[in-house]
């Protein structure tokens, strides 16, 4: 009998040596006449165990990691294509604690399934919610979204819901549903991991979104960063294309849905929506005034639904197990469940998907281990370059929308960038506002002007030249760019800037505030 | 290699052809040029502004506003490393230090040699796994100093 065993094609696991592993196998393999057969799947998300490697056996999944090429023939000595114990053995992978203690809805099948073969996707569940949807009216799919509470996971939180009832309303001969797969977050990974371990989950989200508003065309706008991903998301809609899922007539429904894959070409400001649908357009990145909002007229000027990938990705558990199963997760006014990734300087990076609620301390203790160097966690930033730090002192935050943003902080789109007792706050305050200059597309002034003006404050604040005079100006600074910034990249780059100022003067020479001025 | 190498403007019209029929087609354009020249040159872009009928700035303004779009060829190699905050969080800057003082150039330059061009990138995706660095499309993951030269030296004997 063939053993079956599974080496990730997840690109964060080719950059660690996987490709090598697979091909070692294999080799091993056939010099001991073992029969193997090879799935390259999508990556559990335990990324501090990869390359890792798992065996079907029938107790289950059985996990071996980090796997080195040398360690190879070791593993075949110690018998693993049976589940054999060996140092890098890690037990059923389902019953590692990391993954043990996680609600994977919308990452459900990534790691498991292999991503490119539309049958395993149905094995798994997959194709379910676009069945029901084909059934429903569309203003029924688009209830059940609302009904869910999902809110779009990209970073601004808005109704889903709203969002998508606003294109159904709105009459169009023509109408789009475009994904941001523009991730350009440090610390942020969710979308590549789906695209590179489930992409027809995304399929099958879009072409529901799109029976549902009545849009017949889609685009999944992925980074140009993003080569192993826009490899997979090609391969996958050409799959599910030849096998009815999308097309002229999708499922025999008589309704169209057509996928197209387009390729961004390195400029961050594109996650923005509406620069995002000017770059689909073939102009330049250049951010548009709103209204009119992009439901009414967006790509083409026509309605467009353009939500994050992890929110399209999230639709089909939805429409599979119904709105109340979804929005069962979570507290507040944040259901359901966010893909968290761990990253920076976290002994346990990954993928954690979890109902909203836990708190940073759970998430950067019990699931990251804390440090990767050892050293005490001094700051975090979550939501990527537009988020702000958070001290040890805001670690009991539970990761909620509401709950963040009544500290100025967000939770963005599940990204958390650990840092150690090693960082200087007034270099990655500075970093920001030099980020903000290299993207900014240049069309509101607080943005273009300010982000250089930023950097060049901070460096004679941290230079001590007149140090009370210039912190003053940085303040008055941030508040024009978050006042007067056409869109979040102005508008929130301060965030970063004021959080490293208020919780760690220190670092910029500065005399800490005093409370309740 | 077929002894007949194709002349650039042959390699623009076939990319335009290839790419009739899309909307908004100026990237994935753009992005088939530079595949197949590595680089989008000044004489593409007065060819692409004919086909599309748009003026040469306009198509000008495209090429300058995207980072991933190059006017001059690059190196044989193409290193990009990443300097955002999850790489920096883990030793980025000094590995960014490192790549100028092992290769010699700075960042958007390329090598006396002509072999390696030195590209900073602002997150690859790979950030439980930082620092991360991408030579012609290869990823690596948790890079310190000693294994950059090692990538380095690779890719060179790959040539």
């Amino acid at each position: 009998m063939s053993a079956r065993v599974y080496v990730p094609r997840d690109s964060s696991a080719l950059a660690v040596g996987a490709d090598a592993v697979a091909a070692a196998i294999a080799v091993e393999a056939a010099r001991r006449g073992a029969s193997v057969s090879l799935v390259r799947n999508g990556s559990r998300g335990l990324y501090w165990l990869e390359p890792m490697v798992e065996v079907e056996t029938p107790r289950g999944r059985v996990a071996y990691g980090p796997v080195a090429a040398a360690d190879v023939p070791s593993l075949f000595e110690a018998g693993f294509l049976q589940g054999g114990t060996h140092r890098l053995a890690h037990g059923a992978t389902e019953a590692i604690a990391y993954l043990k203690n996680q609600e994977r809805l919308t990452f459900a099948r990534v790691g498991i399934v292999d991503p490119l073969s539309v049958e395993d996707y149905a094995a798994h569940g997959g194709w379910r919610g676009l069945r029901n949807a084909l059934a429903m009216p569309g203003a029924d799919v688009v209830k059940a979204v609302a009904d869910s509470g999902l809110r779009g996971r990209g970073g601004a939180a808005f109704p889903a819901g709203i969002k998508w009832k606003t294109v159904l309303d709105t009459p169009a001969a023509q109408k789009y549903v475009v994904c941001n797969a523009d991730e350009g977050d440090s610390g942020t990974f969710s979308d590549r991991m789906v695209m590179e371990g489930d992409p027809f989950v995304l399929i099958e989200g879009m072409a529901i979104a799109g029976i549902a508003v009545g849009a017949t065309r889609g685009y999944i706008y992925v980074r140009s960063e993003y080569p192993h991903a826009i490899d997979a998301m090609t391969r996958a809609v050409a799959a599910a294309r030849a096998a009815g899922y999308l097309g002229s007539d999708v499922l025999g429904s008589g309704k169209a849905f057509e996928l197209e894959v387009r390729k961004g070409a390195g400029a961050y400001i594109c996650g923005e929506e509406t620069a995002l649908l000017e770059s689909l357009e073939g102009k330049r990145g250049m951010v548009r005034f709103k209204p009119p909002l992009p439901a009414i007229q967006g790509l083409f000027g026509k309605p467009t639904l353009i939500n994050n990938l992890v929110t399209l990705a999230s639709v089909p558990v939805i429409l599979d197990r119904g709105a109340a199963f979804y929005r069962d997760y979570g507290m507040g006014r944040s259901r359901g469940t966010l893909p968290i990734q761990l990253a920076g300087n976290i002994r346990h990076g990954g993928l954690v998907e979890k109902a909203f609620g836990l708190t940073l301390r759970e998430l950067l203790y019990d699931f990251g281990g804390g440090s990767a160097s050892g050293r005490p966690i001094r700051a975090v930033q979550v939501g990527g370059p537009l988020g702000a730090y958070m001290p040890a002192s805001q670690f009991d935050t539970p990761l909620d929308y509401e709950a963040f943003a009544a500290i100025g902080a967000m939770v963005g789109h599940g990204g958390i960038v650990a840092f150690d007792d090693t960082v200087d706050m007034a270099a990655m305050a500075r970093y920001a506002m030099e980020f903000c200059a290299i993207e900014s597309c240049g069309k509101c002034t607080p943005c273009r002007i300010g982000s250089t003006r930023g950097a060049e404050v901070i460096d004679r604040i941290v230079a001590g030249r007149d140090r009370a005079r210039n912190a003053e100006l940085l303040e008055d600074l941030c508040d024009t760019m978050i006042n007067g910034s056409l869109c979040a990249l102005g508008g929130m780059t301060p965030f970063p800037v004021q959080s490293a100022v208020k919780h760690f003067p220190e670092d910029f020479g500065l005399a800490p505030k005093r409370k309740a001025a | 290699m077929s002894s007949q190498k194709k002349s650039d403007e042959a390699i623009i019209d076939g990319v335009l052809a290839a790419c009739a029929g899309m909307d908004g087609e100026l990237l994935p354009i753009l992005h088939g040029i530079q595949d197949a020249l590595g680089c989008v040159p000044p004489s593409a872009v007065a060819r692409v502004a004919a086909a599309l009928n748009l003026s040469r700035a306009e198509v000008h303004g495209v090429v300058s506003f995207y980072h991933h779009f190059r006017t001059a060829p690059p190196g044989r190699h193409t290193v990009h490393v990443c300097r955002a905050e999850s790489c920096q969080a883990m030793g980025a800057n000094r590995l960014v230090e490192h790549a100028r003082a092992t290769l010699g150039v700075d960042f958007h330059a390329t090598t006396a040699d002509g072999e390696f061009t030195l590209e900073p990138v602002y997150c690859l995706g790979h950030c439980a796994l930082s620092p991360a660095m991408m030579v012609d499309g290869e990823v690596h993951a948790r890079v310190t100093p000693a294994r950059f030269e090692e990538i380095i030296r690779h890719a060179k004997e790959a040539a």
